[in-house]
């Protein structure tokens, strides 16, 4: 299917951080028609190559030719005019604005020097026409589901005509049809001849979507082949330069006595859980999956106390516990590792021992003052069990990749000792190496005796390391499977059926 | 009464409660005014707010902007008061014997000291934006040390006055105090020309808020300036633009404060801006940028100047009336963002 011309090429890219050499000799080649998937471990130096080509770096040495002719791109915009256009993971949109105004920043169609709304409604309408997308454009843009808001910022970099689209991991927050269409749209961008590179930790979507795989490894070029002659071991082999054999590690917990009960739980400011119950044993490892949109996150954060309820019975042990806010959560033995890692996990600006800590400050305290060697020790802690790839306990955690500032925030909850440990999303842009670490933690967790909620959009893992999996469907629970009964290698099709239940 | 009305319609009384709470607030302390005095209920009295809410409506709007873009403007009162006391000095009758320029026996016209008071303030203003686009500063930083600056020559520029004095300027020419308090006639009511000139201004910043490129990128890059720079969205010239209106809407409202009331002394714009910034945020423009609108902030300035004025027309206490008003705005603000806050 792809085109036999070369769109983009990067040759020889070199890039020096202090300390690090981020790409070493890093090469990168796309064709017209092409999706191109960018793999490799997280700081494996996917988003360095990226920035290089997007000027947001610059590039110690090496060559970038779009066509066959040399450029030197200098800002995002600079790359816009030259059809580089990038999907960025954290979508980049003004919130209290329209999808429409969101799309024509920087370019508003005028009509005698005032700009013409007319024109960038029927503009944008037309976008979305093209590519199927149903949207209105005059919505605010932060009152819509993240999937949507992703469609608004793909239709928005067609509207530049762009050649060559960076799509940075974009179906890492979409439920599996969400991603479907995705990639319909993806497609029909790449029968109109541009090329685009797909940068996502999803195996089983790039083999059947991409036509070839670039895979990087400590910032070198390792291998490009056409996804046809790969299979899912072969890549994570040429990423983590080792066989991998297991993706989730042998389940050994037992789970026993009930912990947790959650009754007739239902949130009080729409969307929220509605009548939502299930109970969690000691021990043992509940999944919660479900579409996006289906308030999973809402049903952990209500059960955390982040999100008020409105009625049901939280009851641990037995008793019934109130959780009104996190600190009372926390009293209470629960711990939650939130969705957003950047808006509602780490503090960019501190450094690691503040954000493993900060949790827990209070028994630092030593006469009324911290003890440094206590927290130096915790922390290290936390950087030893977690496995954390950090210069110094003083880096300041913005410098870390995702799946290491993850395993910070894992570790700052594990410090807690929390009886009921509920996750959401814990491996979202994981890579594989760390993940199956995250998973082995989840499991260890498990194996002391604590109860663990974890919400996932992939179903994959759900399977691999749960006992049971609650299915939400629209705010309810519409069912619960167990996971030691034998479904027959039919759990996917059990849990999409469920989810789809109440839509 | 209100209460169990609200949980009789549900939650969506609240709402709509919570989104006109400001509407409500005004509505309300009027009301309380009228029953105290019933007096207060007259033609003149609305004039009367609507004049004096007029310059400061004005000023308001200059400084909304800097408001949306995530900034504040503490220089404002300073920056009007040094275009005020040049357009003062050059408007002083031509007869008075301690004006301040003797070598004057003509009277100047009038676009004259206008286009140099909105030349002084366009000046400092952009000097701010320079601080904020391109030095990087808080708009904090620099809006403090420019307040300072522009008081510092407004004080020298007073006191140089050819009888060497550091008196007030005033005694104006009357064609000059015409252009503010000049009238013309609806239904037989006298209004001011003043509140025309507000209208005006305010329709015309409507205009380049929500129909000019400037306008939108300005929500922009309040809103979330990453995604307007990744937009091609030139930053700096931005808000070296909404700067530039600042200081134009700085000027115009200095000259037409100077004219308003006839006497500039080096005391004239202290703590303007912050019933500009009170202005603002009663009417909804968002301090951490992004958010806002025309309408919001004439309401504010009104809001602001109704209770200005009901408070001195029930002759409160002078002490007592910053009391009032402190509470009003965080009251008032409080309410306000209620509509912003998740709601979770």
């Amino acid at each position: 299917m792809a085109g036999n011309t070369t769109l983009l090429e990067m040759v020889d890219i070199d890039k020096q951080f202090p300390g690090v050499k981020a790409l070493d000799h890093a090469q990168f080649q796309l064709q017209s028609g092409e999706i191109h998937a960018l793999m490799g471990e997280n700081g494996a130096g996917k988003s360095t190559l990226m920035k290089c080509l997007f000027g947001i770096y610059k590039k110690d040495r090496g060559r970038v030719s779009l066509e066959g002719k040399e450029v030197h791109i200098n800002d995002p915009r600079h790359a816009l005019d030259h059809g580089v256009a990038m999907v960025h993971q954290e979508l980049n949109q003004v919130l209290r604005r329209s999808v429409m105004e969101n799309m024509w920043l920087g370019r508003f169609p005028k009509k005698a020097g005032f700009i013409d709304h007319k024109k960038m409604y029927e503009d944008t309408l037309k976008i979305f026409g093209q590519l199927e997308i149903k949207l209105n454009p005059k919505d605010i843009i932060g009152d819509l589901s993240v999937s949507k808001r992703q469609m608004a910022e793909i239709a928005k970099v067609v509207s530049f005509d762009a050649k060559v689209i960076v799509l940075d991991e974009p179906t890492s927050s979409l439920a599996t049809e969400e991603a479907e269409h995705l990639f319909r749209i993806i497609k029909k961008l790449a029968g109109k001849g541009v090329g685009i590179i797909f940068i996502s930790h999803k195996m089983d979507e790039i083999l059947r979507n991409c036509h070839r795989v670039t895979v990087m490894r400590d910032g070198k070029w390792i291998a490009t082949k056409e996804s046809g002659d790969l299979t899912m071991n072969e890549i994570i082999k040429l990423m983590v330069g080792r066989d991998l054999i297991n993706r989730f590690p042998p389940k050994t917990n037992k789970p026993g006595a009930v912990l947790l009960e959650v009754k007739n739980l239902t949130g009080k400011f729409m969307p929220s859980c509605i009548d939502a119950s299930f109970d969690l044993r000691k021990g043992e490892i509940l999944g919660i999956a479900g579409l996006v949109g289906s308030r999973r996150t809402e049903l952990v954060q209500t059960v955390f106390g982040t999100m008020k309820k409105e009625g049901g019975e939280v009851i641990v042990r037995g008793t019934p516990v109130h959780n009104k806010d996190s600190c009372l959560a926390i009293r209470n033995g629960f711990a939650l590792v939130t969705e957003e890692r950047r808006a509602t996990g780490i503090f960019p600006e501190m450094n690691i021992i503040f954000n493993s800590l900060i949790a827990n400050m209070r028994s630092y305290e030593k006469w009324g003052f911290l003890s440094t060697k206590k927290m130096s020790k915790d922390t290290g802690w936390v950087v030893d069990s977690m496995n954390v790839k950090t210069p110094s306990q003083k880096t300041h955690i913005k410098y870390l990749s995702g799946g290491n500032q993850q395993k910070v925030i894992i570790g700052r909850w594990l410090l807690a000792n929390p009886d009921i440990l509920l996750m959401d999303e814990p491996t979202r842009g994981i890579d594989v190496g760390a993940k199956y670490e995250i998973y082995q933690l989840i499991l260890n967790q498990a194996n002391d005796g604590k109860g663990v909620v974890m919400v996932s959009s992939e179903m994959p893992e759900l399977i691999g390391i749960c006992d049971r999996i609650l299915v939400m469907s629209n705010g309810r629970v519409a069912g619960i499977l167990d996971m030691h009964e034998d479904h027959q290698g039919k759990e996917q099709e059990l849990i999409m059926h469920m989810a789809a239940k109440y839509v | 009464m209100e209460a169990t009305k609200a949980q009789a319609q549900g939650r969506k009384f609240s709402d709509y409660l919570l989104d006109y709470a400001i509407y409500f607030i005004l509505g309300l302390i009027l009301v309380v005014v009228v029953i105290l005095e019933p007096q207060f209920l007259s033609i003149t009295n609305f004039i009367n707010i609507l004049t004096q809410a007029s310059t400061k409506g004005i000023l308001a709007l200059g400084c909304a902007g800097l408001i949306v873009l995530g900034g504040t403007d503490l220089s404002l009162g300073r920056i009007v008061g040094l275009s005020a006391a040049v357009t003062a000095s050059l408007v002083q009758s031509v007869t008075y014997a301690s004006r301040y320029y003797l070598q004057i026996s003509e009277p100047v016209p009038l676009i004259v000291p206008f286009l140099l008071s909105v030349a002084i303030a366009t000046a400092f203003s952009v000097f701010n934006g320079f601080g904020v686009a391109k030095l990087r500063l808080h708009a904090f930083i620099v809006t403090l040390g420019t307040s300072l600056i522009t008081y510092g020559i407004t004080c020298t520029y007073i006191e140089n006055q050819s009888l060497g004095s550091a008196m007030a300027l005033s005694t104006f020419d009357k064609a000059f105090v015409r252009i503010v308090s000049g009238t013309f006639s609806i239904l037989g009511v006298p209004v001011p020309f003043v509140i025309l000139y507000f209208l005006i201004t305010a329709i015309v910043v409507y205009i380049i808020w929500n129909y000019t490129t400037l306008g939108k990128n300005m929500f922009a890059v309040g809103g979330n300036p990453e995604a307007a720079a990744v937009s091609g969205v030139n930053i700096s010239k931005t808000i070296i633009g909404v700067y530039i209106l600042a200081g134009i809407l700085y000027g115009t409202g200095a000259f037409l404060e100077a004219a308003r009331i006839q006497s500039v002394s080096t005391n004239t714009g202290f703590n303007y801006e912050l019933d500009a910034i009170s202005a603002c945020v009663i009417g909804g423009i968002s301090f951490s940028g992004g958010v806002g609108n025309v309408p919001g902030i004439i309401v504010g300035v009104i809001i602001l100047q109704a209770i200005n004025y009901s408070l001195y027309f029930l002759d409160v206490n002078a002490y007592l009336q910053f009391i009032i008003k402190g509470c009003i705005i965080i009251v008032a603000v409080a309410i306000d963002v209620r509509k912003y806050v998740a709601r979770k």
